[in-house]
């Protein structure tokens, strides 16, 4: 095993723990509750996961054809930035349109905090 | 070696999809799908990605950039139009 089989090993792996992380989430957008649990499932460990496979695809490029790409780093900047943002984007309109949460809940903070506000106004 | 690792990171790709459209078909409410949705564009973010290890080509970085900006402007549009609805229920409760 060369130089360059390891490069393109260890690039590999990285895109699989990715697609591990991004299964995972599969799993838990199939199993959780309501839509908020959903919600973290989605946006956090699929963030991780594109993360991780965008990371491995620009290692290969840059070891095996000593390619920078300035479009994959743009790429890995814009999902890192935009992923949270659709999340909470999501979660409040769910709150919005009054969506219930699951049976177990024990508290809902945001309602107090909205009766307060109300109140105060 | 690599192209069996590859392969079967695009299949577990793949099998992510089916289960985001599996929770898109079935989801009881409508921010449920938004999240289904937003979860296949990320992963077609990155099965685009390994393709193109795949098939030794450069030219599919840019489809990732696009996707992704479309993407996301998809989901805020989706978001900003579930919020508005709830709130034009909201008054005619009233």
């Amino acid at each position: 095993m060369n130089i360059s089989a390891i490069d393109e090993f260890v690039a590999a792996f990285i895109i699989l723990v990715g697609s591990m992380m991004s299964f995972l989430s599969a799993v838990g957008i199939i199993r959780f509750p309501d839509v908020y649990t959903r919600a973290h499932a989605a946006t956090k460990s699929s963030t991780l996961a594109v993360l991780l496979t965008l990371s491995g695809v620009f290692l290969y490029f840059w070891l095996n054809e000593s390619l920078i790409s300035v479009r994959l780093l743009l790429g890995i900047i814009f999902v890192f930035i935009t992923a949270p943002v659709s999340g909470h984007l999501i979660l409040r309109a769910a709150y919005r349109s009054n969506v219930k949460l699951t049976e177990t809940t024990s508290e809902d903070e945001l309602k107090s905090a909205l009766e307060n506000k109300n109140n105060d106004e | 070696m690599i192209t069996i690792m590859l392969t079967t990171s695009l299949s577990l790709f793949a099998l992510s999809i089916a289960i985001a459209l599996y929770r898109i078909i079935r989801g009881p409410s409508m921010p449920d799908r938004a999240v289904g949705l937003d979860m296949i564009a990320v992963n077609l973010v990155s099965g685009i990605a390994v393709f193109s290890i795949l098939l030794q080509t450069k030219v599919f970085l840019d489809v990732i950039l696009i996707l992704g900006i479309l993407a996301w402007i998809g989901t805020i549009a989706f978001t900003k139009f579930i919020e508005r609805g709830s709130i034009v229920e909201y008054k005619r409760d009233r």
